[in-house]
């Protein structure tokens, strides 16, 4: 009882990317209460967008002057090793450029309160504005991404999981038009997350029980010198394993993908699509590598049936798809499977950091090709807001060759043409997978993008040679912002399809360094 | 006497040899891309550019000379073409120089006479870049110092061709015959390109140097096999049995196009590969040089059966060409002996024929493009220039006794006679109806009474077109003497391709070369009887299944339809039914199939969240109960 | 299984008295009626009789129930830090500090926002 507690350290250089990030945050809050209304934004968007630069910033200053850490900060609690550095920056840089597209006006509504419909609506429409608190809610969701992937224990872990989702579930429900639909998905996308988080911590708390720790490391070492076969640890496991495949949208798990991807504001969308996937997959492999590590015998053909289904699924069901936000979901589907592969061919050793910074190297491409996507769905409108039916997309090649180009080309980047930075992720997660042994896996994978080029194709085809319809949506006139995100975002996609060397180089260096438990 | 040692060579006029393939690819280059902006002035420039490529391959040639003989052989590295595999060079040696100096030579004069010929036609400019085309692609098939540049040339010219032979494209015989050449030529550079693979892998290398050092080293059977390819690679180039078919369709190209690639230069490449690669592909003996002379005997007759029937005078001309080169490929199937006098019928076939067809372009441009002979007739005296240069270039080419190709071919007869009678007499045979043919073309045309069409105007031709006519007919002349007598081409060639033990004597009286004689001068007299003296019909009469068998081109293209066309065309039609029901049903139903799924599989997302979070729980049941299992296994 | 049997145990116990205590109230306890006890516990409000349609209740019962667990919280953080207040030292001061500002900071807003305000 009065055993003396010590008082713990915390190494705040090491966390002060997430730190600054959150802090900025409860800024953004403070802003909320005090500022006025007229100001809000304007104070918003500086905040915003230096604290996410300057926590790259800081991620480059600690990679280039300190060094990887070789030791978990925070008492064992936050792991910032090359992984996490590197997902840290790749979920900053997406966070960056969905933020310049959530800065676009007229995405959010005025008054989420009121009822669609109401004369509340009208007034808040009427006195114009939207919801500034989107951008202290974003921040949160980012800070609680980059926990969520950094984090060396299960708890913490858990605690960002919910840093993360809550304020995305708020932000699911904003979208100024079809409101009715955005709060569908929000609620839809809050009951599913709350239940999976359940399943989390249920899984949680029964590894706990088999382990006595929470901690990744300690899990992993009481694994090795236990190894026993218990019912209860593989329930565990399993529960924890669903908690993380519902965020990483992997089959039969996805069902809310495609619902919450359509009614979220499309910046939102963007957020989601890349940064969560991003965080979702660095918590997968920290769980499964670092934690489970030695249990790995046992879940890896559960984790091929998983993948397999995800791909099939995500590729079969995008075929019959009319709206190009559900499209786009299920071909995030599609993507998470690929990316199990290459989750799966993490563990063998001498495999193990090639299959990782493929990871790495893929979930950059895929993020920054989706944010792009998703950016040009937001210009493409008519009456009622985004035009999102896909038969209206029809012929928007001959009204505006330029954005349809741009867009083709994400499609064909998502489908793994040469050429696009999709080819060389594609190519870095499946060469290793192959090399790991998981051939099986990867002829699925390829398989399953032979049947999602159809769909991507399909959507090119409609945009260049179809008849325009008489009434069809116009291109918006992008705003500064949007312009920029579309520009990076083609840019990237072309610079990493052929020079894509230097930054697997980065990834490969990140990789390199592996996991610290 | 074996071929001399190849030597790396740097410096002199040789270390810049290359511009002799450079000029003329520049030239096309500029007139292709500058487009209309060059068509004023873009005619000069072809010729420049080919004189230039002449005047280098002269310098080249003058210092080849003050060379010893055994140091005539001289590599030039250019760059590394297929890392590891192809060192891009050209090699200088007596015999790519022959071929260079023709090739510039003649294609010079023909770009010259071009500039009169072509000066009404819309596409002049078009037609020079091609010509400079075809000679850069050309001296790069005879200059390279490996198969692979070899090959790069080969296909060049075959472009060339191709583009040349449908010019004037509007026409649909024209397109058609285009295609023709190039289907037909595409058998003969399949087995070539798949010699080249052989040679690759058999010898490692594709360079003459070492392929020809190790080449006596190989299998028999591998050998004899990559012999064959390149023969079958010959055969379509220069037109031989039995890929002989498209060049007379050729001649639906501009007459300068016919006498310079389908008559002087590019037929002739096949000789040439045979030639190259002689020693060490076909041997003297060897089962791959009997298949080149019997190729040879067999297109040499069917040639000048072909001439004999054709009333129109490219035709004709195109007939005599593949006989010809029959005599040549003959030559160049029977060792150093017959090289020498292959090359030396090559190169004064090249001015003669080249002669004969400018001449044939000379009167078509005198009579409105007329070519049926039957419409000719009593040119002479309009045509005076013309007449005489065609006249020599008859005169050459049936063995007239001192001039260009009696020396050559009659080489080619004895050398023949020597190795077996057979082949000897038969070649002999195909002299006395070239003696026949030929004549006939000459009596119908100039001599005999007046048959044209009401609306020609005979009248002879401007001097940029009948020079270049005077200057063959003078090389039609004396050439051949030059080159035979006194050894002069064997001694020249022999750091190349080897050469007899002994010096070749020409004799002047033998028994093959008096009954040669006798046999031309009978089947002229046989023609001056038909042709000069009778009375020509205007329109052909019927004539005997002989006639009708030469006047179909001894039914090449009827065996070609009905051996490869057809059965051909069936093959395509099933391959279309069975892509079509087969292959096309399998992937229709896949995707169907999946399309269908995916449509099944859509009913499962309701839009509930309560049957969201039913799968949700059913997904955590399966994995938790596989994991159990999987782990309690 | 050993491991968890301490657990199946509290289980049954604790159901075990549940169901006791429930089962064994009516026979001990005093049954003095009235209309307050027969109503199911609502957090103040009538569930009965039902509105029609399910009704709507003001959301400010939500909100005013939501502050009070934010700021509820906040003690259970505050009480093991004021018992091992100096063996924590500055440290536990600074990071207590951070915490509270972080809740003021929610609690401005909530206040600015009229949170607080019941009209």
């Amino acid at each position: 009882m009065n055993g003396a507690i010590e008082a713990p350290t915390i190494e705040y250089g090491q966390l002060m990317p997430m730190l600054l990030v959150f802090g900025a945050a409860v800024v953004g809050v403070l802003i909320e209460a005090l500022a006025p209304r007229y100001l809000r934004k304007a104070i918003h968007v500086p905040v915003t967008l230096l604290s996410l630069a300057g926590a790259f910033a800081l991620i480059i200053l600690q990679a280039v002057r300190d060094g990887v850490p070789e030791q978990a900060s925070a008492m064992g609690a936050i792991a910032v090793d090359g992984p996490a550095l590197f997902i840290w920056g790749v979920i900053l840089v997406l966070a960056f450029i969905s933020m310049l597209l959530i800065n676009d006006d007229d995405q959010f509504v005025a008054q989420a309160a009121a009822v669609p419909g109401s004369p509340e609506e009208e007034d808040a429409v009427a006195q114009g504005g939207a919801h500034t608190e989107v951008y202290p809610l974003a921040l949160f969701a980012i800070g609680g991404m980059l926990l969520f992937s950094s984090a060396n224990d299960l708890l913490i872990m858990f605690v960002a999981l919910e840093v993360m989702s809550l304020p995305l579930y708020l932000l699911c429900g904003l979208a100024r038009r079809r409101r009715l639909l955005s709060q569908e998905a929000s609620v839809k996308y809050f009951l599913l997350g709350a239940f999976s988080s359940g399943f989390f911590l249920y899984g949680m708390a029964l590894v706990y029980g088999f382990a006595g720790t929470v901690d990744l490391g300690g899990i992993s070492s009481a694994l090795a010198s236990v190894g026993g076969q218990d019912s209860l640890l593989y329930i565990g496991v399993a529960l924890l394993g669903v908690g993380l495949f519902f965020k990483i949208g992997a089959a039969p798990f996805q069902a809310w993908k495609p619902d919450v991807y359509q009614g979220a504001p499309t910046p939102i969308t963007a957020l989601m699509a890349s940064g969560t996937l991003v965080a979702a997959f660095g918590a997968v492999l920290r769980v499964f590598w670092v934690a489970l590590g030695n249990l790995d015998w046992d879940w890896r053909p559960v984790m091929w049936a998983v993948a397999i289904l995800t791909m099939v699924v995500g590729a079969i069901l995008a075929i019959t798809q009319t709206d190009i936000k559900r499209m786009l979901a299920y071909s995030s589907i599609a993507h998470a499977g690929f990316l199990l592969i290459g989750v799966i061919a993490t563990g063998d050793a001498e495999q193990n950091s090639g299959s990782l910074s493929g990871i790495l190297f893929y979930l950059l491409t895929y993020g920054i090709t989706t944010v792009g996507a998703f950016a040009v769905v937001t210009m493409v409108r008519d009456a009622g807001g985004e035009a999102g039916h896909l038969s209206r997309w029809a012929g928007l090649g001959k009204r505006s060759p330029l954005l349809a180009g741009i867009f083709a080309f994400f499609l064909l980047a998502f489908a793994g043409i040469p050429l696009t930075s999709g080819f060389f992720g594609k190519y870095a997660v499946f060469a290793p997978a192959v090399s790991g042994g998981a051939l099986g896996l990867v002829v699925v994978g390829v398989i399953s993008s032979a049947v999602a080029a159809f769909f991507y194709v399909r959507v090119i085809v409609l945009m260049f040679f179809s008849e325009p319809a008489a009434d069809g949506p116009t291109v918006a006139l992008p705003s500064v912002g949007t312009a920029a995100v579309v520009t990076i975002a083609a840019a990237a996609t072309v610079v990493l399809g052929v020079f894509p060397q230097p930054v697997l180089d980065l990834a490969d260096q990140a990789a390199s360094a592996l996991f610290i438990r | 006497m074996e071929p001399v040692e190849i030597i790396q060579h740097s410096g002199g006029v040789i270390g810049v040899a290359w511009l002799m393939i450079a000029l003329p690819l520049l030239g096309a280059a500029i007139l292709l891309l500058g487009g209309r902006r060059t068509d004023r002035w873009g005619h000069l420039l072809g010729v420049v550019m080919s004189l230039a490529s002449f005047a280098v391959a002269v310098l080249a040639f003058v210092e080849l000379l003050g060379m010893s003989g055994d140091q005539r052989r001289r590599e030039i590295e250019l760059f590394q073409f297929i890392p590891g595999m192809v060192d891009m060079g050209l090699l200088i040696d007596p015999l790519s120089i022959a071929f260079a100096l023709l090739i510039t030579g003649v294609g010079s004069l023909i770009h010259i006479y071009s500039i009169g010929y072509m000066s009404h036609d819309p596409g002049r400019r078009r037609f020079f870049s091609y010509l400079n085309l075809f000679v850069a692609a050309m001296l790069l098939l005879v200059l390279a110092d490996n198969y692979v540049g070899l090959y790069i040339g080969w296909e060049g010219v075959g472009l060339a061709s191709y583009l040349l032979i449908g010019f004037w494209q509007h026409k649909p015989s024209a397109a058609t015959a285009a295609q023709k050449a190039f289907i037909v030529n595409r058998v003969g550079d399949f087995g070539l390109a798949i010699g080249v693979f052989l040679i690759w892998t058999t010898f490692g290398s594709v360079a003459y140097g070492p392929v020809f050092q190790v080449a006596g080293q190989a299998e028999q059977g591998v050998l004899t096999a990559i012999g064959l390819l390149l023969l079958l690679g010959a055969c379509g180039k220069s037109a031989q049995l039995p890929l002989q078919s498209w060049l007379l369709d050729a001649m639906e190209g501009p007459t300068p196009v016919s006498a310079l690639i389908h008559a002087a230069t590019m037929v002739t490449a096949g000789v040439y590969l045979v030639v190259r690669s002689g020693a060490a592909f076909f041997p003297v003996g060897s089962t791959a040089a009997l298949v080149v002379t019997v190729v040879g005997v067999a297109t040499l007759l069917a040639g000048a059966i072909i001439g004999t029937a054709k009333d129109d005078i490219k035709k004709g001309l195109a007939g005599s060409t593949m006989s010809q080169i029959g005599y040549m490929m003959l030559g160049a199937g029977l060792g150093p002996v017959g090289y020498v006098f292959a090359i030396g019928h090559l190169i004064t076939h090249g001015f003669f024929k080249a002669n004969l067809f400018l001449g044939a372009g000379s009167i078509m441009h005198a009579m409105n493009d007329e070519v049926d002979m039957r419409k000719y007739g009593g040119l002479r005296k309009l045509l005076p220039v013309t007449f005489v240069t065609f006249f020599i270039g008859y005169l050459a080419i049936i063995g007239f006794p001192l001039l260009s190709g009696y020396f050559t071919k009659d080489g080619i007869i004895e050398t023949a006679m020597h190795h077996s009678p057979v082949l000897g007499w038969l070649a002999v045979l195909g002299a006395g109806i070239t003696g026949f043919y030929m004549s006939r073309m000459v009596f119908m045309t100039f001599f005999g009474q007046k048959r044209w069409a009401e609306d020609a105007h005979p009248h002879e031709s401007p001097a940029v077109m009948t020079v270049p006519l005077i200057i063959l007919s003078i090389g039609s002349i004396f050439l051949g003497g030059y080159l035979v007598l006194g050894n002069t081409l064997a001694n020249w060639l022999a750091p190349a391709v080897g050469g007899p033990e002994e010096p070749i004597e020409f004799h002047f009286v033998t028994t093959p070369g008096i009954a040669t004689l006798v046999l031309v001068a009978i089947g002229a007299a046989f023609a001056w009887m038909k042709y000069g003296r009778a009375e020509v019909p205007v329109v052909a009469p019927r004539g005997s299944f002989v006639t009708t068998f030469a006047r179909r081109d001894l039914y090449g293209d009827a065996i070609n339809e009905s051996l490869l066309m057809r059965p051909g065309q069936w093959l395509t039609r099933l391959a279309v039914f069975f892509d079509n029901r087969g292959v096309d049903g399998v992937v229709n139903g896949i995707a169907a199939g999946i399309g269908g799924t995916s449509g099944r599989l859509r009913r499962i997302q309701t839009g509930f969240a309560r049957s969201y979070a039913l799968s949700i729980l059913f997904g955590a049941a399966v994995v938790a109960g596989a994991l159990l299992l999987v782990g309690n296994i | 299984m050993e491991l968890y049997l301490p657990i199946l145990v509290l289980a049954v116990l604790a159901g075990g008295f549940a169901v006791f205590s429930v089962a064994i109230a009516p026979f001990t306890g005093p049954k003095r009626w009235n209309r307050a006890k027969l109503d199911a516990y609502e957090c103040g409000i009538d569930p009965t009789p039902q509105p029609v349609g399910g009704g709507r209740f003001p959301l400010k019962y939500m909100i005013t129930a939501m502050l009070f667990i934010v700021f509820d919280i906040e003690i259970i953080f505050l009480y093991p830090w004021a018992v091992a207040f100096d063996q924590l030292g500055v440290f536990g001061l600074v990071e207590m500090v951070l915490f509270i500002a972080t809740v003021l900071v929610a609690y401005a807003y909530v206040w600015r926002r009229k949170g607080l305000d019941w009209d």
